[in-house]
């Protein structure tokens, strides 16, 4: 597909003909569908899913996975919004009280990533994630 | 939970998201759910808290050439139809099954951002 330059390295097949590229893109496909699922199911952005997989089965290195899943997020959650709203179970005003807080997070979360030792803060992490689980399954 | 906590989660969640690509969504749930929403009405709340910030990663990335347009868009169209099944799936699951299968959820992510980790070092 022409028009995007930044597509070039894709899966490593713009050289070999159409036969492959049309496999990358039913990769893409399947990708995109265990996304969805997955994404509207638990309420995330499904990055948890879309980045192992580009790297994985597309050869993505890890920046330019975590950036292309970003683009990928918006339309996933997008369509998540639309189907949970007709259900009536989106409630605006504290998605803002959460999401308001976490836009300013993130320009501060990609600064710092270039100057603190990511490595130690990703075990910190991890071990949040393990605490919050181990309560909700203790509920 | 308080309003200020919920802040106070809200702009970790976004620096946990900058740093590592995930860690919005997988906050903001638990953080609605502690506010006192259902776990299905903390999962839709959650997706609209999303979209600003992805919008906001996607600019910054965008700057470093880094988002391959024609495979975020391949996904996230792909991804439509699947996250309606999703969401159809969830809001017909009862609350306490919903919540327990979020904590599997919290521990799969917690070992990838391990191995993510590890992989680097």
């Amino acid at each position: 597909m022409p028009g995007f330059p930044s597509d070039l390295p894709d899966e490593g097949v713009t050289t070999q003909g159409n036969h492959l590229r049309s496999i990358g893109a039913v990769r893409l496909l399947l990708i995109g569908l265990v996304a969805g699922f997955f994404s509207a199911f638990f309420g995330v952005g499904g990055g948890v899913v879309i980045v192992p997989l580009l790297m994985l089965v597309g050869g993505y290195e890890l920046r330019s996975a975590t950036a292309t899943s970003l683009g990928a997020i918006a339309i996933t959650a997008t369509a998540g919004v639309v189907v949970y709203a007709f259900h009536g179970d989106v409630q605006p005003v504290y998605a803002a009280l959460v999401g308001v807080p976490a836009t300013a997070g993130v320009i501060a979360g990609t600064a710092l990533q270039q100057r603190l030792p990511v490595r130690t803060l990703s075990f910190l992490f991890a071990a949040l994630l393990v605490g919050i689980a181990i309560r909700m399954l203790a509920e | 939970m308080t309003y200020a906590a919920a802040v106070g989660l809200g702009v970790l969640a976004g620096v946990l998201a900058g740093m590592f690509g995930v860690g919005g969504g997988i906050l903001f749930v638990p953080t609605l759910v502690a506010l006192g929403l259902t776990q299905v009405h903390a999962e839709a709340t959650s997706l609209l808290a999303i979209i600003p910030v992805v919008l906001l990663g996607v600019w910054r990335h965008r700057r470093y050439g880094n988002v391959r347009w024609r495979s975020s868009i391949t996904i996230g169209a792909a991804s439509i139809g699947a996250a309606v099944a999703g969401a159809a799936l969830a809001v017909s699951l009862p609350e306490s099954v919903l919540r327990r299968l979020f904590a599997v959820l919290l521990l799969v992510t917690a070992a990838q951002i391990a191995w993510r980790a590890r992989e680097s070092a």
